[in-house]
């Protein structure tokens, strides 16, 4: 009796720990965010790139149009692969692309921008990195794309063309 | 008189100082407490990247507006989710880490005074 009830237990306790780890062979080791959409964009406030102004969300987006905030910055080398992308939105689409400097020396950002160009509607600076955290991002670059001060997708990591072709069929 | 002026101003500035330290301790507290999401196995506190570094700042930012500790979590919980606390919730997905060591504690328990019983 008392051996029967052993080998249960032993039974039981193997198949539980045999059950947690198959399991978990089934999930994915990279941790990838949850990533909250149809959330409020944060209130914020910060100053212009070029006039260095002080400007407020409430004023940037407007309700009824379609915006896409990229976070970028001069040293961040994937940020200069996905620029021409963005020029490349702005030709194609009707999207308005508003830029956060990113944690960046303002002659290097302008330069960066007369190099490749300048896509952004409007560029606001976040000098210690506050306003992307409020944003619920990781670091640089990132993507939201906005529609009625709400977050409709985030993009983690420079974007590609398929990602942008996807963002087309999200806007229509 | 100067010694009466250097103790007014020793005593103005002693519950300053360690109302600071107090903060020191507080934000030590929260930032060991958060995951560098950007980083693999460090805390907020260990962790000197940029991601870390902006979270202290808010974090002291935070904590001059006031919140309190259990706040300051709720707000980056809100951010970027649960994963952010090293301290998980209980909730549905975390009952049975919770009371797992509680079980095998009665457990082990229940087999020693068995054991005691029959000797």
């Amino acid at each position: 009796m008392k051996k029967k009830l052993l080998t249960f237990l032993v039974i039981i306790v193997f198949g539980s720990i045999f059950y947690v780890f198959y399991k978990g062979l089934e999930e994915s080791s990279i941790y990838t965010p949850d990533i909250r959409v149809k959330k409020d964009i944060p209130v914020f406030k910060s100053k212009d790139f070029f006039s260095g102004e002080s400007v407020e969300s409430s004023n940037i987006f407007e309700l009824d149009k379609m915006y896409l905030l990229n976070i970028w910055s001069s040293w961040c080398v994937p940020c200069r692969q996905e620029h021409p992308l963005l020029m490349g939105i702005n030709s194609r689409t009707n999207i308005n692309i508003i830029g956060m400097n990113y944690k960046d020396n303002s002659k290097n950002a302008k330069d960066f921008l007369k190099e490749l160009g300048n896509p952004y509607k409007e560029i606001f600076i976040d000098s210690d990195g506050i306003i992307a955290i409020e944003w619920g991002a990781y670091g640089v670059p990132e993507s939201f794309l906005i529609y009625n001060n709400k977050i409709i997708k985030k993009y983690i990591g420079p974007l590609n063309e398929e990602l942008i072709n996807e963002m087309k069929l999200l806007i229509k | 008189m100067k010694v009466l002026r250097f103790f007014l101003i020793f005593f103005l500035f002693l519950p300053l100082s360690s109302l600071k330290a107090d903060e020191v301790d507080k934000r030590n507290k929260i930032t060991k407490n958060l995951r560098c999401l950007v980083c693999q196995g460090q805390s907020i506190y260990d962790s000197d990247s940029e991601f870390a570094n902006s979270l202290k700042i808010l974090i002291d930012k935070k904590i001059d507006e006031g919140l309190t500790e259990v706040q300051i979590y709720e707000y980056f919980e809100n951010k970027y989710g649960e994963w952010i606390l090293y301290d998980p919730r209980l909730n549905k997905n975390t009952y049975i880490l919770w009371l797992m060591p509680l079980l095998i504690f009665l457990l082990g328990g229940a087999i020693i005074l068995k054991k005691l019983k029959k000797k």
